[in-house]
């Protein structure tokens, strides 16, 4: 295994300690949110503030879950819980749906439509974020889970992965369901799905961090506390003027806000790695 | 197998480098029911992608009364007053400035780890590991915890500065300002690169450098010349999808930290649209901005197939 590129001795002891210096630095800023959360708020006020986890984490974690400032933090987590299950699942469902018809289907307007799905590449919600506003306001869907969820669901990038992974399945699968008789249906339920499994879940556990990241747009459809997402509602956990931020609830916030997607990154690496380098590749 | 977006040919029944039919032989026969699968995603994409993107055009060439009862048409007014406005060309100086800065900084970091890591044949998992879970922190709370550490009153890291002699405030200082929130999006894109440039890295065959070794190739003469050369296409790769991350989803970041202050140092053009929109209620402007973005957005997505077409034919 080690090779002559293998390097030894001090070469390899520098390399070790670059890299542990590097996830240190990396590391820090969250070290620190963490042990603000565990202190009381004098000690933050006067600096420095300490390096090391205090004893008040129950008290700032059960504050910031069942009072919090504008809404409980519980409520907000569970809004966002929602908003990336949602995404996820109907990304995933649109998608799985649309590139089934154009791979296996020839359709009138079928390429129109391709294109038409296409060009939703371009168009990321930042960019249009005014009339998109306008248009869910129209709808009445302010401070509603569908008006989170919607617009940002239509997505090229799955409708592609799926479509690609699809011209990649044998023809004599299609073929053999054909004379078997069974319907289109039946393939894509019965074999085109349980071959997806893996795509399916790594894409999943992408779309989940996408979904629960979310800042502008929920930011600008809930205006109402208690339909606020937790990446949303931090920012307005901050007094207006002078007054002094609560820091220690405002940094348990912040852990609980990155809790859920760092768990499922390093619980399901293996997916997250393949979900990541294969759809943008 | 590889996921890949097709280029501007892809539909076309042709055969693609790589052997694959880019179409299927077999296929069911039906015309309602493909409709009925595809509705969903149209009927989304038309409401929310289209309808609104039409409206931008739209509003772009207005400009509505102060009491928004009726909008009299301008023609192009809207775009020639953007392009005359100090503070709207000074935008693209700043979203340059920082997305250069974000992308430089969170590669040349992520590339050196890599490297490391990837000479540490047995604990490069282990660090892998260690570093890329930050991929899953929200810029907006990256940008919380930044503001934390520098905040003037009780950051840790602000008040160290202050003890060293010198005085940190971005909330006044335009640099400052800058300066950290380049840094706090660039922290959270570091997994990101490292994650590629690793597997880049371990897809160059062990042979091949270790006989360039052999010739007695150093360490820097053989990255110079061999292992920079065949990491180029993902380097390239990277180059473009971090400009875009800096341009569209950083807004997070610079919401929390500074709010595109202090005066406008940090509104890069995503901030602009939103604050000349929402915040200014100025919307044939904001309008005029999207579809400037529009713009831009579909160069920068023409730059990346262009590059992915060129790496189908490697």
């Amino acid at each position: 295994m080690s090779g002559m590129v293998e390097k030894r001795g001090r070469a390899l002891w520098l390399s070790h300690a670059v890299l542990i210096l590097g996830v240190a630095m990396i590391c820090f800023p969250i070290w620190l949110a963490f042990v603000a959360s565990t202190v009381s708020q004098p000690e933050i006020a006067r600096p420095p503030m300490p390096l090391w986890p205090g004893d008040q984490l129950v008290e700032n974690y059960r504050k910031a879950l069942f009072a919090g400032i504008n809404a409980p933090v519980s409520v907000m987590l569970l809004n966002s819980l929602v908003m990336a299950i949602g995404i996820a699942i109907g990304k995933i469902v649109i998608s799985l749906l649309s590139a089934f018809a154009i791979v296996y289907f020839r359709f009138p307007f079928r390429m129109a439509f391709f294109w038409l799905i296409f060009l939703t590449l371009m168009l990321p919600v930042e960019v249009r974020i005014v009339p998109t506003y306008e248009v869910v306001a129209g709808l009445g869907l302010l401070n509603s889970y569908s008006g989170l969820i919607f617009p940002l669901i239509a997505s090229a990038t799955a409708t592609f992965l799926f479509r690609q992974f699809f011209l990649t399945v044998p023809d004599e699968l299609a073929e053999a369901a054909r004379i078997d008789g069974a319907s289109a249906m039946r393939f894509f339920r019965d074999i085109l799905l349980p071959m997806s499994r893996t795509n399916i879940a790594a894409l999943f556990v992408i779309l989940f961090i996408y979904g629960w990241n979310q800042y502008l747009w929920p930011l600008l459809i809930t205006t109402d506390p208690s339909m606020n997402t937790v990446v949303m509602g931090i920012k307005q956990m901050f007094p207006s003027g002078d007054d002094i931020a609560d820091w220690p609830v405002i940094m348990a916030t912040s852990i609980l806000a990155m809790l859920p997607p760092v768990a499922v990154v390093i619980g399901m690496q293996k997916l997250f790695v393949r979900g990541l380098l294969e759809s943008e590749k | 197998m590889k996921w890949r977006c097709p280029g501007p040919s892809a539909g076309t029944p042709t055969v693609a480098p790589s052997g694959v039919y880019m179409e299927k032989r077999v296929i069911f026969r039906g015309k309602l029911l493909p409709l009925a699968l595809v509705f969903p995603q149209v009927l989304i994409t038309a409401v929310f992608f289209f309808w609104p993107a039409g409206q931008a055009i739209w509003q772009s060439l207005f400009i509505p009364d102060p009491f928004g009862l009726s909008s009299q048409f301008v023609g192009l007014d809207n775009f020639r007053y953007l392009l005359s406005d100090p503070y709207y060309r000074n935008s693209f100086v700043t979203t340059a400035i920082f997305s250069l800065s974000v992308t430089f900084l969170s590669m040349g970091i992520a590339l050196l780890l890599a490297i490391l890591a990837d000479r540490l044949i047995k604990s490069s998992g282990t660090y892998r590991t260690l570093l890329i879970w930050p991929y899953a922190v929200a810029p907006a709370v990256a940008g919380v915890l930044w503001m934390f550490m520098f905040n003037t009153r009780v950051g840790i890291v602000s008040w160290y500065l202050g003890k060293l002699g010198y005085d940190w405030n971005h909330v006044l200082n335009g640099g400052e300002a800058m300066g950290l929130v380049v840094v706090a999006s660039a922290w959270g894109r570091i997994s990101y690169n490292f994650l590629f440039f690793l597997a880049g890295l371990q897809a160059i065959p062990r042979s091949v450098i270790e006989a360039a070794a052999i010739d007695g190739a150093h360490f820097w003469t053989r990255f110079r010349t061999i292992v920079f050369p065949l990491l180029s296409p993902i380097t390239f790769f990277l180059l473009v999808v971090n400009v875009i991350y800096a341009f569209f989803e950083t807004f997070g970041v610079i919401h929390t930290i500074t709010a595109g202050g202090p005066q406008q140092s940090t509104t890069i053009l995503v901030y602009k649209v939103y604050a000349d929109g929402f915040v200014g209620q100025d919307l044939g402007s904001s309008a005029a901005q999207s579809v400037i973005l529009l713009v831009l957005v579909g160069i920068l997505t023409v730059i990346q197939f262009k590059f992915i077409e060129r790496k189908v034919h490697y």
